[in-house]
């Protein structure tokens, strides 16, 4: 294996495009534990961290860039940031521990492509966009289109993403992230959910999103919670129709860390629980 | 294959080595500049034992490429004391016996002293969840915990005294 870190994004799409078993990373918190589960090491181990772009973390004419190898600690460490989008700061928190979180990126816990990954339901309820790049350029892809299954991305070969870009949130609005492990830290979503809630002057909500993890191939984005709530108040009746809608949406599998009935239960618990956060912040304003 | 050459910091001392390019820095560490406080537990990033800072961040060495460090600052547990002075940390570590086997010790010590330049005055919750990347199969955490947190209060006294 070979080690090399770019100055720039054309010579990252250089050296993917010359050759296909050459390998993107940031943390190489994934990477690593993979390589010595004796997956094949890459021909080319290509450092994305001294890539400015890709470490950048900015708010530019009311959108967010957020630099795709940036590690999750400096997203808990900015203020600004975690006053917008809450829930997505808070679920970049929960990826391991401290030192994991100093190299661990939001752009790997999406192309690692694992079911459980907590960033990415956040992502998507922000209806956050990728930069992907490669040999033909620059396209930009909702977030919710690049996991396809365990492990799997849409990304073409010779792509990886850049940055994500996020509008920043309208007034009364915010989002939550809430996930179910057996202990308080260091552990993987037995189930996890994220809402983000836009209030009206009435308390109404007049925009939401609710997307899960760890219950399907992929984060699930689930509509028929959204429309369960909006031009609602999160009251009794609209949290447990978005209960319901979350266990139906949810199709999970059994395995050791949870059987597919609790997950469906908890898949609703959880949706609920994160709207109620969502709206309790929304309330106050949100981040403005 | 040829080995990548690395330059960098380690406690103070402007060092160079050669490593392999899948060389883990915790490797190198051990290996080729000789600093064995940093331990092996897991290799992926669980254990907390290869903990070192670098540039200012706590990471797990095991999970770092070892050119990676080029041009890098890197804090061991070799660095932490004042040449013969213990750190608070390692003092107060040791005034409540807060290891047995000794394996995990230079990871919690680290670990520790990067929560205590960012927060020295950390709650017992703060310290838990600083520490959580840390496993220790001996003891337990208590005696752990309130190490850390009795350094705290050293060095608190220290800035007073």
């Amino acid at each position: 294996m070979r080690y090399v870190a770019p100055a720039s994004v054309a010579e990252v799409v250089a050296l993917l495009a010359g050759d296909p078993d050459a390998r993107v990373f940031a943390g190489a918190t994934d990477l690593v534990p993979q390589m010595r589960a004796g997956r094949p090491e890459p021909s080319v181990a290509i450092d994305l961290k001294r890539i400015s772009r890709l470490t950048d973390v900015s708010l530019t004419d009311g959108t967010w860039r957020i630099g795709a190898a940036a590690p999750t600690a400096d997203l808990t460490a900015n203020a600004a940031l975690a006053a917008d989008l809450p829930g997505l700061v808070y679920a970049g928190g929960l990826i391991g521990s401290d030192q994991i979180q100093n190299r661990a990126s939001l752009g790997g816990n999406l192309c690692n492509a694992s079911p459980a990954a907590d960033s990415v339901p956040s992502l998507v309820v922000n209806d956050a966009q990728a930069v992907v790049a490669g040999s033909g350029g620059e396209r930009t892809v909702p977030v919710i289109d690049i996991p396809t299954g365990p492990g799997r991305t849409s990304l073409q070969p010779g792509e990886f993403v850049v940055e994500f870009l996020i509008d920043r949130p309208p007034p009364s609005t915010s989002d939550a992230y809430l996930r179910l492990i057996p202990r308080t830290e260091m552990d993987i979503a037995i189930v996890g959910a994220a809402a983000r809630v836009s209030l009206d002057g009435d308390g109404n909500c007049s925009a939401a999103a609710i997307a899960l993890a760890a219950v399907a191939p992929t984060v699930v984005l689930v509509p028929a919670a959204a429309e369960a709530l909006i031009g609602h108040p999160a009251d009794d009746d609209a949290l447990a129709a978005v209960a319901a809608a979350a266990a139906e949406a949810a199709s999970p599998i059994d395995d050791k860390r949870g059987t597919i009935a609790y997950r469906r239960q908890v898949a609703g618990v959880l949706a609920k629980r994160a709207v109620l956060e969502a709206a309790g912040r929304a309330g106050n304003g949100g981040g403005r | 294959m040829s080995r990548t050459h690395v330059s960098c910091n380690i406690n103070g001392d402007d060092v160079e080595f050669l490593c392999d390019a899948g060389e883990s820095l915790l490797d190198a560490l051990r290996d080729e500049m000789r600093l064995m406080g940093a331990k092996e537990g897991c290799g992926t990033g669980d254990c907390g034992a290869c903990s070192i800072i670098m540039d200012g961040r706590l990471q797990c060495s095991c999970l770092v490429f070892a050119p990676e460090a080029d041009g890098a600052t890197i804090v061991t547990v070799e660095g932490i004391a004042d040449g013969d002075h213990l750190h608070p940390l390692q003092q107060c570590f040791l005034e409540g016996a807060a290891l047995q086997c000794g394996v995990c010790t230079p990871g919690f010590l680290v670990a520790a002293k990067a929560l205590l330049d960012r927060n020295p005055e950390p709650t017992e919750t703060e310290v838990r969840y600083a520490l959580a990347g840390n496993l220790c199969r001996c003891t337990g955490y208590d005696k752990i915990v309130r190490s850390v947190l009795a350094a705290a209060d050293r060095m608190k006294e220290e800035v007073a005294g």
